[in-house]
């Protein structure tokens, strides 16, 4: 049995029995949701709806709806889908790389952070679809034999690329997820007591058994998963700051991107998974599972990645008056002082200085504290695309060219309504499946839970 | 061959390993181990191999790389060179860098994909399929030992029964199966 230092925090607080943890994660799913839930539901399925059906008018109309125009042709759509992507990279980073590195803080967290990312990556994926205008015509992205002469897509470009790093990440997290729910939903079907659900759960668990072979497969099958999503995660979000890095548009054309990219992603998907993790806990009362040091664990995470993007901004600064372009140089004075100065600032004040209040114990530990700054954290990264994108192409070569975005009410329906739809799914998973990973967290209760470790030599004698 | 299985019940699993140790040293043959979660150390003791699951991964992720390599050589050099800024592009080296993330994304999904349906066909767990173990809770809190009495010729089912009575066990169950 593995051993842990008596100073650690424990991280099942309580006196939990292995039965405890399971009542403790299928309660909420067997009975009755609460009123808040119908509540949030409904409000999450209106704004959905109406993001919804601003994406039928816009298929229907084009994507001229949209407040674009020739010098600013990318501007909400795809600052909406960077910031999703972004927004899914803390799921599969929990599960993956805190995997490889043996965190065992990651057991509570995963599943619900590998629910957001998906969903997550599902909204982002959304974006370049519709921006397609023909949503019908999405499969002309693969390289598929066709009827136009030898028409391939185009393997150079970082915007296939990108098609390919996506839905790669989509679906590899979805494996890795579903892999891991096979034995909880079997705890589920055998606790079932309704025929409907026990069928459901019982289509859902594969007739999971947990035999020691199964378990053996399952233990290797995670590891490789693991070590395959690790790099993966990195190369998504490298390959997303491509589709601007390789470009030759002032504020655009920077080899920081890729390292700087994956920081702000790590940094604003920790943010949502705070965001969500700590209304999770309350309302479902797993404050045993996910409590103080968790939040703490996580908040260390914001700062540092926090720290990497605030460094990263000021490096681009600096280059862009060292490098002696001066259309660079001009892009970010630009930025600062131009017209969307109010952006830029928001961007430095949201994701510069807040991570860096996470240095304060008290702070880093207070959960309301955790839950403004993981709001203010996101509205920041949301900014950072928005001035990298709109700010980079708002001035033009051409002084003529010169032009501001104002974004259209389609513009913010279908954002706003990618926010009701993401809603929409976290509620489900939170209603119909188990949002801690019970075998995992079970794993881990005679090594950190609170009642085990301060016993001495509790039932482990023969520790090896 | 009519044979009768025994099903020992734990309700913890450091319990179970222990007497699963003295079992197996006594030359009693555990045939199954059905547990909420793994446990630890269990398979050396009662005689299950590794898996060579890792190994098909990295099959899998050979044929992703294989297959990327290919596809993108016949696409881009020889069906139909792009002229993207004069860069060359009339041998695969000239053009590789570009082919790189590509390549790395489909190994990957490739090689997920691969052990994850392997792994699925190898535990025969597929959507809809009966559930498999002898108790349902043995997927909440309880821990259960399988033994077979015809790969334990030399012992009785009683002398089983008392051997197993002595390791901690909490419930006793037998199945005659055909």
């Amino acid at each position: 049995m593995h051993k842990e230092a008596a100073i650690r925090e424990p991280l099942i607080l309580g006196h939990k029995t292995y039965h405890d943890i399971t009542e403790d994660v299928c309660k909420p799913i067997e009975d009755k949701a609460p009123r808040m839930w119908y509540i949030l539901f409904g409000i999450a399925l209106i704004i959905g709806l109406y993001g919804v059906g601003c994406i039928l008018y816009l298929l229907g109309t084009g994507v001229g709806v949209w407040g674009l125009n020739k010098t600013i042709g990318w501007a909400w759509d795809i600052t909406n889908f960077v910031w999703w992507v972004g927004i899914g990279h803390a799921g599969t980073l929990i599960s993956a790389v805190l995997l490889l590195f043996r965190q065992k803080w990651r057991m509570a967290i995963n599943r619900s952070a590998e629910a957001m990312t998906i969903f997550a990556v599902f909204m982002a994926g959304l974006f370049p679809l519709i921006h397609m205008g023909r949503l019908w015509l999405g499969y002309w992205v693969l390289p598929l034999p066709n009827q136009f002469g030898s028409l391939w897509v185009n393997f150079n470009s970082p915007l296939l690329w990108d098609v390919f790093a996506i839905s790669t990440y989509l679906s590899v997290s979805l494996v890795f997820w579903y892999i891991g729910l096979i034995p909880d939903f079997a705890t589920i079907r055998d606790r079932a007591k309704k025929p409907i659900s026990k069928k459901m759960y019982s289509i859902l668990s594969f007739g999971w058994s947990g035999r020691a072979k199964h378990w053996n497969r399952f233990e290797l099958v995670s590891l490789v998963l693991a070590g395959l999503a690790t790099p993966l995660v990195f190369s998504v979000h490298s390959i997303v700051s491509f589709d601007f890095a390789t470009s030759v548009i002032p504020g655009w054309h920077t080899t920081i991107f890729p390292p700087y990219f994956v920081a702000g992603a790590v940094f604003s998907g920790f943010a949502m998974v705070q965001t969500l993790l700590l209304i999770m806990r309350k309302a479902m009362n797993l404050e045993a599972y996910i409590h103080t040091k968790h939040v703490e664990y996580m908040n260390i995470v914001i700062m540092v990645t926090g720290s990497i993007v605030g460094t990263a901004y000021i490096t681009e600064l600096f280059i862009s008056w060292y490098s002696g372009v001066e259309y660079e140089a001009y892009a970010f004075v630009n930025r600062a002082t131009g017209p969307y100065w109010w952006a830029y600032w928001s961007m430095m004040t949201c994701n510069v200085i807040s991570p860096q209040l996470m240095w304060f114990r008290p702070l880093r530990r207070s959960l309301l504290f955790t839950f403004i700054i993981s709001i203010v954290v996101n509205i920041g990264m949301w900014f950072e695309r928005y001035v990298i994108i709109v700010t980079s192409l708002h001035r033009d070569y051409l002084p003529s060219s010169w032009s501001m975005h104002y974004p259209s009410h389609i513009d913010i329906g279908v954002y706003v309504g990618t926010i009701g739809l993401f809603f929409v799914f976290f509620l489900l998973f939170a209603r119909f499946f188990p949002v801690l990973a019970l075998n995992e967290v079970k794993t881990i209760l005679k090594s950190s839970g609170e009642s085990y470790k301060n016993a001495p030599d509790h039932g482990h004698a023969e520790s090896h | 061959m009519a044979d009768k299985v025994i099903y020992a019940m734990y309700d913890d699993d450091d319990v179970l390993k222990d007497g699963a140790k003295k079992l197996v040293s006594k030359g009693v043959k555990i045939s199954e181990v059905f547990s909420p979660f793994p446990i630890h150390g269990i398979d050396p003791i009662i005689g299950i191999k590794n898996t060579r699951l890792g190994i098909m991964a990295f099959i899998y992720g050979l044929t992703g790389l294989t297959l990327a390599t290919i596809g993108m050589r016949y696409f881009m050099v020889v069906d139909w060179p792009m002229n993207i800024g004069g860069k060359p592009n009339f041998t695969y080296l000239q053009n590789i860098l570009a082919f790189i993330p590509i390549t790395f994304e489909f190994t990957v999904l490739c090689a997920a994909h691969g052990m994850a349906i392997t792994y699925l066909l190898r535990n025969k767990t597929l959507p809809g399929m009966p559930a498999q173990n002898p108790d349902p809770r043995t997927t909440d809190d309880k821990f259960v030992m399988e033994i077979r009495l015809s790969e334990n010729s030399k012992y009785s089912t009683e002398e089983l029964e008392a051997m197993l009575k002595e390791t901690g066990m909490i419930e006793l169950d037998q199945k005659e199966i055909k």
